[in-house]
């Protein structure tokens, strides 16, 4: 299946802003993060479709995520 | 004894009295709001001689405390009519802590029209004098005339034409420690100085010993647990520091909260060319400072040097709404132009909130083409600047705009303008803007937090339960907050570490020897909530206007289709404590 996946502050670096990628069926959140290297403990954010999401969530085909550190201003 | 100076503005008389003992616990907005209610006739026209202007630096300003360079600035609003504290970075704070001035009171009005002044406080004495020079200047002329005349190392506190010309969106501005402006940005403080003939004041702290401390060993040790936590959390120290305020462009197009094109939408097309990842790299490339602070101790550093093409300064305290209110709800593609906007209105003295939202619905009524940033600069300095028939209908504010050319998509509450997060899918700071009593102001209760940045908590923005509990917590924290000089921001670490804001409670008692607990300060922060609560029901802002404009819930917003729809008696129940 394919997943949008968009990056944001330094989860860019040596990364991606966005980009589609294709998963198998059953990947959650938490693998793609694996996958690329970002340590889940510094996720601050998930949002799919602009909808807040949790790490063990199933992605479903045509997904877009959005993962961000842990983030504030104001 | 801590001094209370009062500048009477009618007969130019000053009087410098000790500070009265029930005034001990207070600083900050807990102290101009307690001044503006005590002082000020809540039914008086703002910019007649019955209102006050208060100054009051933080309860921890002229220490060493970690980020506690902020001060407070009060009045009773001539945009909102409810009562009003702004506050500030830049150097006063601190220099005012210094020479133990608990407050400025600044009353009355001169009777000869045409005659402006200048006060100078130091150690010595406050002096009165007539001002030409810097009449009919802005804010950066200001700081180089007094500069000039009266050396580098005072802090300032001015306004600029838009102050003199009393317009509602005008501010208060200050010196900052590399001379350049910050400002006490809403409510139209600018034109309650104005109002009152005052061009400037002068902070003198030649002479000043460092501010005493009843236990220097117990403040010591409680700073550095304070300051470990700032430095610690991600977003004090990690997010902020690097991407400034302006991070929030990509999370909140991301929800669907960035207010577009005179909230007509809740995401942005060109979001990225204006978001603070966009904006890292531009500053970083042309060899500006992304890290930076607003006033000397800050330990969080959100503020940045922002440069222009040609590597020259442009602007700094470049922040988020600024950012999105020219970028998203004025449709203004380009960063370069929305920091020369920034820059000019810095100089002019006006809001950064209330101008840009003021030309979103300016665009909606045909004034000007959205996206037309060229236009902006040229309205902010030859009409607003020159104060034309239509500088002073812009200068009037968002809703005086809207008003005047029939619009009714109109964001604002209590006639302030609405900023940067869309009420619809972040419900909990539409609780806020609703019910604060400052006028719509998200750093009132800032509950973006708990809402989208899961910082103290997670409420689903889309749903309205809890948001008014989430919201009253947050506006009663931030009004203690308000009081101590610290900057908001510390907010973030204190939401999510336990040590953090008993640490800085820990600081207030070592440095008065008292024995507050987080209880007291809790509070405060209710006591100073229904003080000015009570100053704008007697003012005659009552619970009807504890409501956001009707176009949030006629009109639902892309990308999740919300409206808001929050009961009014739920919304009511925010004053149950
Ligand atoms: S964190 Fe930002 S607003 Fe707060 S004191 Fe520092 S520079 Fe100023």
């Amino acid at each position: 299946m394919w997943i949008t996946v968009r990056l944001f502050a330094n989860f860019r670096e040596n990364r991606f802003k966005e980009a589609r990628r294709q998963y198998p069926p059953g990947t959650t959140i938490a693998d793609v993060a694996t996958e690329l290297e970002i340590d889940p403990g510094l996720i601050g954010m998930i949002f799919i479709h602009g909808r807040a999401a949790e790490l063990d969530r199933v992605l479903g085909e045509d997904d877009v995520l959005a993962l961000f550190p842990l983030l504030g201003g104001g | 004894m801590p001094k209370v100076i009062r500048i009477n503005m009618t007969d130019l008389s000053v009087r410098i009295d000790e500070a009265p003992a029930e005034w001990a616990g207070l600083g900050g907005r807990a102290l101009t709001s307690t001044v503006v209610a005590a002082e000020v006739p809540p039914t008086c026209h703002p910019l007649g001689p019955n209102n006050k202007l208060v100054f009051a630096p933080g309860l921890l300003s002229g220490t060493a405390a970690g980020n506690a360079g902020r001060m407070s600035a009060g009045a009773k609003s001539p945009l909102t009519g409810t009562i009003k504290e702004s506050n500030a970075g830049g150097t006063c704070g601190r220099m005012l802590g210094r020479l133990d001035i608990k407050a400025i009171i600044v009353e009355g009005q001169p009777v000869a029209a045409n005659t402006w002044y200048q006060i100078r406080i130091s150690a010595s004495g406050v002096v009165i004098e007539p001002e030409v020079e810097t009449v009919g200047l802005n804010n950066f002329a200001v700081l180089e005339s007094v500069a000039r005349r009266y050396g580098e190392d005072k802090g300032v506190i001015t306004v600029g034409t838009a102050g003199e010309n009393m317009m509602m969106i005008s501010n208060i501005s200050t010196r900052d420690p590399e001379g350049k402006l910050r400002s006490f940005g809403r409510g139209g403080l600018g034109a309650v100085m104005g109002s009152k003939r005052v061009k400037f004041i002068t902070i003198d702290q030649e002479g000043t010993r460092p501010v005493p401390l009843v236990d220097s060993a117990a403040f010591k040790a409680a700073n550095m647990v304070f300051t470990k936590a700032l430095k610690d959390h991600p977003v004090s120290g990690q997010g902020l520091p690097t991407y400034g305020t302006a991070v929030l462009v990509n999370i909140l197009h991301e929800i669907g909260g960035l207010p577009t094109r005179n909230f007509t939408s809740g995401q942005c097309e060109h979001h990225d060319m204006i978001s603070g990842e966009h904006m890292y790299d531009t500053i970083v490339a042309r060899g500006g400072e992304p890290t930076h602070g607003c006033s000397l101790g800050c330990v969080i550093q959100c503020s940045q040097v922002y440069n222009d093409k040609d590597g020259k300064y442009l602007t700094s305290g470049f922040e988020y709404e600024t950012i999105w209110a020219y970028g998203a709800d004025c449709l203004i593609d380009n960063l370069d132009l929305i920091a020369e906007c920034d820059s000019v209105m810095d100089d002019l003295g006006v809001d950064s909130i209330e101008t840009p939202v003021m030309f979103g619905v300016a665009m909606e009524a045909g004034i000007l083409k959205f996206g037309d940033g060229v236009e902006v600069l040229r309205m902010l300095r030859e009409e607003i600047g020159k104060a034309t028939p239509l500088g002073r209908i812009l200068g009037g504010g968002t809703g005086h705009v809207g008003k005047t050319y029939g619009v009714t998509r109109v964001p604002v509450v209590k006639n302030q303008a609405i900023p940067a997060y869309d009420p619809r899918s972040v419900k909990g700071i539409g609780v806020t803007y609703a019910t604060t009593t400052q006028g719509a102001d998200h750093t009132a209760g800032y509950a973006v937090t708990a809402n989208v940045l899961n910082v103290g908590g997670k409420v689903d923005p889309l749903s309205n339960e809890g948001q008014v509990e989430l919201s009253r917590n947050l506006q009663i924290a931030t009004a203690a907050i308000d009081s101590t000089g610290l900057c908001l921001f510390i907010a973030f670490p204190a939401l999510d570490i336990a040590e953090c804001l008993p640490a800085a409670v820990d600081m207030l008692n070592a440095r008065f020897g008292g024995k507050l607990t987080m209880d007291d300060v809790v509070g405060l922060g209710k006591t100073v909530l229904k003080l000015e609560h009570e100053f704008n029901l007697a003012a005659g802002i009552g619970p009807e206007q504890d409501r956001l404009p009707e176009f949030f819930e006629l009109e639902a917003i892309a990308p999740h289709n919300a409206k808001w729809d929050m009961d009014q008696k739920e919304l009511a129940t925010f004053w149950n404590f």
